[in-house]
């Protein structure tokens, strides 16, 4: 039995009804909501899978069904630490670990948002080169080249918010696409709602995106929105002196008031 | 039935004539900078893509677009009020080359809901004013299942022409429709004589993974089942599956107001979204993701054929290729099939 397998017997033994993780798919491996114990065995981590596992515990139809067992992976970890510091999630709620070395090593649990913190203190963002490699391209434009490479990549969105969907930081219960009372953006695609689209996205993920990359891998067109999300962290992080993929422990930067901002216009 | 044989330059003459004669023609273009090939409107044939399997999206939106302005109106003076209907003038003539057999059959689907007791003029002028030029398949890939759902390879219906690419670089042609006999006499001079070659020896190899009838008949009593909260947990509820679908038709009415002027338009859906039930009143019938996906399954395999004869799924695979969460539409079928 392995290491997995093992712990995940021991939970749903105990007050977890069902253990989230990842199983063997037809693309890689895929999320896995394992009930049983015979079931356990399908159980697999994995450290690269693309689908973070935080964006089915903001449902509230998986809410409903109570304590629940995650074996989270590096980006998942981030997630949920996140939107603890959102109020979206219990910790209470979440029975939660990881599997070391990739998941070649021991079981380790997570009670609070402090272990996460402390586990993911040395450990990197993902798909670092591809985000590098984007960035000194883009940078390297001027400020029309850029606008045209967007317009030209957005010109592909189908608006299948598969990037909402996937992304577990992007929780509304009613997202601002659906609302049309005014109509904020227009829901079929054109040159302009679809950059509309985006930068509502990108802009309500500064300062709360972890830079999982969740959103771009789900993009069934293949549009490097991750970039943009991961772009805002990286400035945000230098300008508001926080960690990148970690939650701030005093709020998100962007909707947090401090009487000593250092801005002037603020005060 | 006729079947011809066109050479390289044949092909080549008949492409140009067929931009010559001014038709709007839709291909296969890769992208720049990926592997992703999708439907684009091309000028020359050095354009259409070669060596893929399946376009990331289907050919549907040539015929039925993702957003389409079924009217437009103006308000000049107080309660007066012009209307522009939908013109069907303004519908190019159109042909969509190299499309799989099984896009070309996901428009018998499409007809079947768009125009089945009620015509959709929208729908029906781009159709008429379409032809399609379907491309056998010489690859196939794990997601692909055509030979599941009464589909294939070389499957024809749907297709107005259908080419079989020969080592030559030509092709074996057959037409099939007399949309598509009026598109080969455009060029009929550079359609030969049929070489007697067998269009089965250039087939892709797509095995048969369960039995549409048995599934069919399964589905009659499955509406209680479990089966839909188990496949549907790891489905996230976003709508990449149904806009990849060649033969998905779900839709929204949208409104495009500027002031006194506007335009109403008809915008591709999914029954995945939670917002696509949702009630005035708050209530939704399909407030869970399991009766989502399981309208998504018994439509497309038991209401449709119940209703309109046909399938609502051609065994494409995009949906499969598409899923962030891995949602493979044919796993989930053999497992009901099981």
């Amino acid at each position: 039995m392995s290491k997995i397998e093992e712990k995940a017997v021991q939970m749903l033994g105990g007050d977890v009804k069902t253990v989230l993780g990842y199983e063997k798919g037809s693309k890689g491996t895929r999320p896995f909501f394992c009930h049983t114990t015979e079931d356990a065995a399908k159980l697999v981590y994995d450290e690269n899978a693309s689908t973070n596992l935080a964006a089915y515990l903001v449902k509230q139809e998986i809410k409903d069904e109570g304590k629940i067992g995650v074996c989270a992976n590096t980006i998942t970890l981030r997630a949920i630490a996140q939107l603890a510091s959102e109020n979206q999630i219990d910790m209470n709620s979440l029975a939660l670990f990881t599997v070391l070395d990739e998941g070649k090593g021991d079981v380790k649990d997570f009670a609070s948002v402090d272990d996460i913190n402390a586990y993911l203190a040395d450990k990197p963002l993902p798909d670092s080169e591809k985000y590098d490699n984007l960035d000194k391209k883009l940078e390297a434009m001027t400020s029309e080249e850029r606008w045209t490479f967007w317009v030209n990549e957005f010109s592909r969105c189908i608006k299948c918010y598969a990037c909402r969907a996937a992304c577990p930081l992007c929780y509304c219960t009613r997202c601002i696409t659906d609302v049309n009372r005014p109509q904020w953006i227009n829901p079929w695609p054109s040159p302009m709602a679809n950059m509309e689209w985006q930068v509502n996205r990108v802009m309500h993920m500064t300062g709360r995106c972890i830079g999982c990359g969740a959103c771009q891998n789900a993009c069934p067109v293949g549009i490097p929105i991750g970039y943009l999300s991961r772009k805002m962290l990286v400035d945000m992080s230098k300008e508001f002196g926080y960690i990148p993929g970690q939650a701030m422990k005093d709020g998100n930067s962007l909707s947090t008031f401090k009487p000593d901002d250092q801005e002037n216009f603020i005060h | 039935m006729e079947k011809r044989y066109i050479n390289k330059e044949g092909l080549s003459k008949w492409f140009s004539s067929i931009l010559n004669a001014g038709k709007r023609v839709y291909a296969p273009v890769r992208y720049e900078k990926d592997e992703k090939v999708d439907f684009r409107q091309v000028l020359s044939l050095d354009e259409v893509a070669d060596d893929y399997v399946q376009t990331t999206m289907s050919a549907k939106a040539a015929i039925f677009p993702r957003a389409e302005v079924l009217f437009k109106y103006k308000s000049e003076h107080k309660g007066e009020m012009t209307l522009e209907d939908f013109n069907p003038d303004n519908v190019p003539e159109t042909v969509v080359w190299k499309m799989r057999p099984c896009d070309a059959a996901g428009f018998i689907s499409l007809t079947d809901i768009l125009n089945t007791g009620y015509e959709d003029l929208l729908y029906k002028t781009h159709l008429d004013k379409t032809t399609l030029v379907s491309f056998s398949c010489a690859k196939a890939d794990d997601f692909c299942f055509c030979t599941s759902v009464q589909g294939g390879p070389g499957e024809t219906r749907g297709s107005d022409i259908q080419l079989t690419m020969l080592p030559d670089g030509g092709a074996i042609a057959e037409i099939i429709t007399e949309k598509g006999e009026a598109l080969m006499k455009l060029s009929e001079d550079a359609f030969l004589l049929d070489n007697g070659e067998d269009k089965a020896k250039y087939l892709a190899d797509v095995p048969v993974y369960f039995d549409i009838e048995t599934l069919q008949g399964k589905l009659k009593d499955a509406f209680n089942s479990d089966i839909w909260k188990e496949q549907s947990e790891r489905c996230l509820g976003c709508g990449a599956c149904a806009y990849v679908c060649p033969t998905c038709a779900c839709f929204s009415i949208e409104e495009d107001p500027h002031g006194t002027q506007g335009a109403r338009l008809r915008c591709w859906d999914s029954c995945g979204f939670k917002m696509f039930t949702q009630h005035t009143s708050g209530h939704n019938p399909r407030a869970k993701q399991s009766q989502r996906w399981r309208q998504r399954i018994l439509h497309k395999f038991s209401y449709m054929p119940d209703r309109v004869k046909d399938f609502g799924c051609t065994g494409c695979g995009r949906c499969s290729r598409a899923c962030p969460a891995d949602m493979n539409i044919r796993e989930h079928l053999s497992s009901i099939v099981k």
